[in-house]
């Protein structure tokens, strides 16, 4: 007999869609509905057979392998964390009460995706709402060097474009949708208005709309590839709309300029509101990599990158981040938590990786996983382990466990290397 | 088994008023003499000490998605005020918004055991809860806004009153709340169109009800769920020149029910010459002393580096544009709203200075101390750590007049302050941050040393300087276990988080189903933490 376990919330990205049905018969999952292409891989691709710890690839008992990864931190003069964004908010507070005991450097995945957008607030604010105010509200989404249609394949229908809402009961037809990227993409396909702006030029274009918003006259006709007329008129519709929302990616933040990209799309929005109401949304890319934001900023003050080197949290972006880190050869080892720096991190960071050795939690196979001196093959956060998560917008979201496992959780595995460490 | 021999014990709710007396601790209760077997006991003399309850903070932002925001938001105010890690100690940074474990090593500190975070959003009240568990040392409890909340504002629309307190006692369970919170009634949603509210009977757009309304429905709601708590109130119309005529409309409205007015302070200016408020808390206390089911607390200014966060979003919208620099907002759906603005309160701004003023004399005019509380609406006005000094300029007319001088002559010319010679006793000072809020919260255990209460306790060495005095505490207990000695902390013990679980019709759970497929972009099941096991609250009892 199968039985179908309702509102489950899918851990992929950072949409956290909460309203999945799981079919499940004997411990197994049968059947994902709702889920988009890439949830269903999370539930669907996942080999829920427990797996005993390795140490240098050999199988060991748990108990072992936690005593290894202790000796390891124990005799580290300058270890690291890294990763947390596809772990629970339980394990990144664990992860975070290492870091404190041991006095490591503990560093999120924010660090490469959207650690300048955290910049960008730290440096101006942000103006921002929950998603359920953009389905309800919104008439005017400009999505910024961002492609949701690729990236978050619900969002459009669940938030921000074809989804109805309490003033939007027309869904799609009652909104106006702008997409600005330096390339066509699957979402400019779907845009009212795209503009294709010159690589390096969000920053000017950002600008002009910033003049143009306060009625400025720019001097030149087209700005970053965009004929000035067509900037006018998204700015006469953003001073006029009803709610607009902005939505930003790694378009602003990993081009030039990075964090004062994003900070200037902030001071846009927050200045739209003296004539209507706006707001802006990061684009977040894994499932809890805004908790990862949260838990840090609540337990040590700092978002990412943060030092417990000197016995209390200093923060330093491009000191303390994780590829700066191991570039730089500052860190002699390192506890990989749910992420898989192996095969993002540029070269000379994971060349350094492979030089020390590394703590590694994951549910499934990864670079960095093959080449962990300890590797704990723990349960998967909203398949076989429950927890909390934080969806892009900062709403807290409960992690279902639908399967049942003897694969214990990150949190427990820290939380026994937190007793072992000395 | 602890006793504190010897000491000078103010406990306004036991009638004990500087008296020499032994209190006595077991098991995390204070208990009478004979429970305990003296030979077995720990004895800490206190001859020459003053003993208190722990401190109970009303109203405090310390935890939650807003506060959470406040700290990422200014890495500035955290350095030079870090926490360093030892064995019993997490590490944190402080500041005017301090990490969890610094905000309850802080607290420790000063001899506070119980805070109240002021208010979260039910949609967020996962992460608040998440937070009050990294939150050592302290008792607490949340607050939900519910003053723009989009089932309650139907309800009032459509005439539906038992729905509406139905659906409050749904809420306040599935969100593990304490109380009923209302932040600029119907305010916070109009600023969703941009606009606001600024009379108590402007209409709400899209619902049609009135601030009004919405203070009477949640009001009386709360006095027939018999909660612990009253409503717990910040009106319309904050730091604006009409705020203390609608404060004083709002009390007026309130009449007949409990109500607890939060940072009356901010809600308490006239209209003043050349665009700067001036202080208009005769008429406010006035009104406060005439209403004996009302409470308040005070949110006073202290000069120096704070940080305004509120769910009220054309507030801090309004002072983003006056002020200038850093603003966040955070539209949540259905319910709620809020912002964020760094400031600097300096006694030579004549505007800060008149709210220093006002603060001051709402504490001075208010008569009964029952009915006004210590707070800094904390990091709004200032932070709790300045505790110390505010209870100074309470007891120490001197010193109040020291300060007077020292401010911009704006605030100074003609205040009433300077002509108001009171000063509060030791026993006062208990009442307003112990027995009196603790009353008011309901805690029957909290805010007292009668045997049953919770053995919350702070010890302090009796100085003429009172801001030296109770900065420093010489022992604080929490659970009857010694948690700070001679103002430093020294250990982490976990807190309780206090809930209710008022009754409601069952049928309302149907209702909320339907409206949250409509209304929400998170599903019923994962909203409401009714049948969650991880609870680890404890429900205080209605009635």
């Amino acid at each position: 007999m199968s039985t179908t376990i309702e509102n489950v919330a899918c851990p992929f990205c950072g949409c956290l869609c909460d309203d999945l049905k799981v079919e499940t018969e004997d411990n197994e999952i049968l059947k994902v509905k709702l889920a988009c292409s890439s949830g269903q891989g999370i539930f669907m691709d996942y080999d829920p057979r427990s797996r005993l710890p390795l140490v240098d690839g050999r199988e060991v008992e748990w108990d072992e392998a936690v005593a290894e990864a202790a000796s390891i931190l124990s005799a580290a003069d300058s270890p690291l964390i890294y990763g947390l964004s596809s772990s629970a908010s339980e394990a990144q507070r664990k992860a975070v009460a290492l870091a404190d005991k041991i006095g490591a450097i503990i560093d999120s995945t924010s660090s490469v995706c959207h650690g300048p957008t955290g910049l960008a607030m730290q440096a101006v604010g942000e103006p921002t709402c929950t998603l359920g105010e953009v389905r309800d509200r919104a008439d005017l989404v400009v999505f910024w060097g961002c492609n949701p249609d690729a990236s978050h394949l619900r969002h459009f229908p669940r938030f921000s474009l074809t989804a109805k809402g309490a003033l939007t009961p027309n869904g799609r037809a009652d909104r106006v949708m702008y997409v600005v990227d330096v390339r066509p993409t699957g979402s400019s396909k779907k845009a009212d208005h795209f503009f294709q702006i010159e690589v390096g030029s969000d920053y000017e274009v950002l600008s002009t709309l910033r003049l143009l918003v306060r009625g400025g006259e720019p001097s030149a006709d087209v700005v970053g590839g965009v004929p000035v007329a067509e900037l006018k008129e998204l700015a006469e519709r953003m001073k006029s709309c009803r709610y607009g929302v902005a939505f930003m990616g790694m378009g602003l933040t990993m081009a030039p300029a990075r964090q004062l990209n994003v900070a200037e799309l902030f001071t846009l929005v927050a200045e739209l509101n003296d004539y209507a109401k706006f707001s802006v949304i990061p684009m977040r890319g894994h499932g809890n990599v805004t908790g990862a934001d949260q838990v840090l900023t609540w337990t040590t003050g700092y978002p990412f990158a943060v030092s417990f080197a000197r016995g209390y949290p200093l923060f330093m972006p491009g000191e303390f981040t994780a590829v700066d880190m191991l570039a730089r050869k500052a860190a002699d080892a390192a506890v990989i938590i749910a992420s898989d720096p192996g095969a993002h991190f540029p070269a000379a960071a994971a060349a350094h990786l492979e030089s020390i050795p590394t703590i590694v939690f994951d549910h499934g196979p990864s670079v960095v996983a093959a080449k962990a001196k300890v590797l704990f093959p723990t349960a998967a956060y909203g398949v076989d382990a429950g927890g909390t998560a934080y969806r892009m917008d900062n709403v807290p979201i409960p992690l279902k466990q639908v399967i049942s496992t003897d694969r214990p959780t990150d949190e427990d595995i820290l939380d026994r290397i937190i007793e072992a460490v000395s | 088994m602890l006793g504190i021999i010897g000491g000078r014990v103010y406990d306004p709710q036991n009638a004990k008023a500087g008296e020499i007396g032994d209190i006595w601790v077991k098991d995390g209760r204070i208990v009478a003499a004979e429970e305990i077997d003296r030979e077995h006991a720990e004895i800490v003399d206190a001859a020459g000490l003053v003993v208190m309850a722990g401190g109970v903070d009303i109203h405090a932002h310390i935890v939650g998605g807003e506060v959470n925001a406040g700290r990422k938001l200014r890495p500035e105010d955290h350095r030079g005020h870090e926490r360093t890690h030892s064995a019993a100690l997490r590490a944190g940074a402080g500041g005017t918004v301090p990490s969890t474990y610094a905000t309850g090593q802080l607290y420790s500190e000063l001899g506070y055991t119980t805070v109240m975070q002021a208010s979260t959003a039910p949609l967020m009240a996962r992460h608040t809860h998440e937070e009050l568990e990294d939150t050592p040392n302290l008792d607490n409890g949340a607050f939900m806004v519910m003053g723009n909340n989009h089932f309650v504002m139907q309800s009032i629309a459509d005439k539906q009153f038992d729905r509406a307190r139905d659906y409050v006692a749904w809420l306040l369970r599935a969100s593990e709340g304490y109380a009923i919170k209302i932040v600029n009634p119907g305010g916070v949603e109009n600023w969703k169109w941009g606009s606001n509210v600024s009379e108590l009977d402007d209409e709400v757009i899209g619902y049609g009800v009135t601030p009004r309304q919405i203070m009477e429905t949640l009001a009386t709601i709360a006095d027939d769920l018999e909660l612990p708590h009253a409503v717990h109130i910040h009106g319309i119309n904050l730091g604006r020149h009409t705020s203390a005529r609608t404060s004083i409309e709002t009390i007026k409205a309130l009449d007949g029910h409990r109500a607890h007015l939060c940072h009356l302070q901010f809600l308490s200016y006239g209209a003043g010459k050349g665009h700067v408020h001036k202080s208009e808390a005769v008429a406010v206390a006035q009104a406060v002393n005439a209403s004996p089911k009302l409470t308040v607390d005070v949110g006073q200014v202290v000069f120096g580096r704070a940080t305004t966060m509120t769910c009220d979003g054309p507030l801090q919208h309004n002072l983003h544009n006056t002020a200038g620099g850093r603003w966040m907002n955070d539209d949540v759906e259905g319910e709620s709203g809020g912002g964020i603005v760094p400031i600097v309160y300096a006694p030579g701004n004549p505007i800060n200075a008149t709210m220093w003023v006002t603060g001051l004399e709402l504490y001075l005019l208010i008569d009964d101390p029952w009915k006004v509380f210590l707070t800094t609406d904390h990091p709004n006005a200032g932070t709790f750590s300045n505790y110390p000094q505010i209870i100074r300029l309470l007891m120490d007319r001197g010193y109040r007049e020291e300060m007077l001088a020292s401010v911009h002559s704006r605030a100074r010319n003609g205040a009433v302050l300077a002509e108001l010679d009171r000063e509060y006793s030791l026993s006062d000072i208990a009442v307003i941050t112990r027995a009196g809020p603790a009353r008011a919260l309901g805690l029957k255990d909290k805010g007292h040393l009668g045997a049953g209460a919770d053995a919350d306790i702070a010890v302090y060495q009796e100085q003429d300087d009172k801001e030296a005095m109770f900065a420093r505490p010489r022992y604080v207990y929490k659970g009857g276990e010694l948690v700070a000695r001679d103002g430093v902390v020294l250990k982490q013990v976990s807190g309780r988080t206090f809930s209710v679980a008022p009754d409601y019709d069952p049928r309302i759970e149907d209702d909320m189903r339907a409206h949250f497929k409509a209304a929400y972009t998170v599903s019923y099941d994962n909203y409401a933490m009714l049948a969650d096991d991880a609870s680890c609250t404890e429900t205080v009892a209605c009635g």
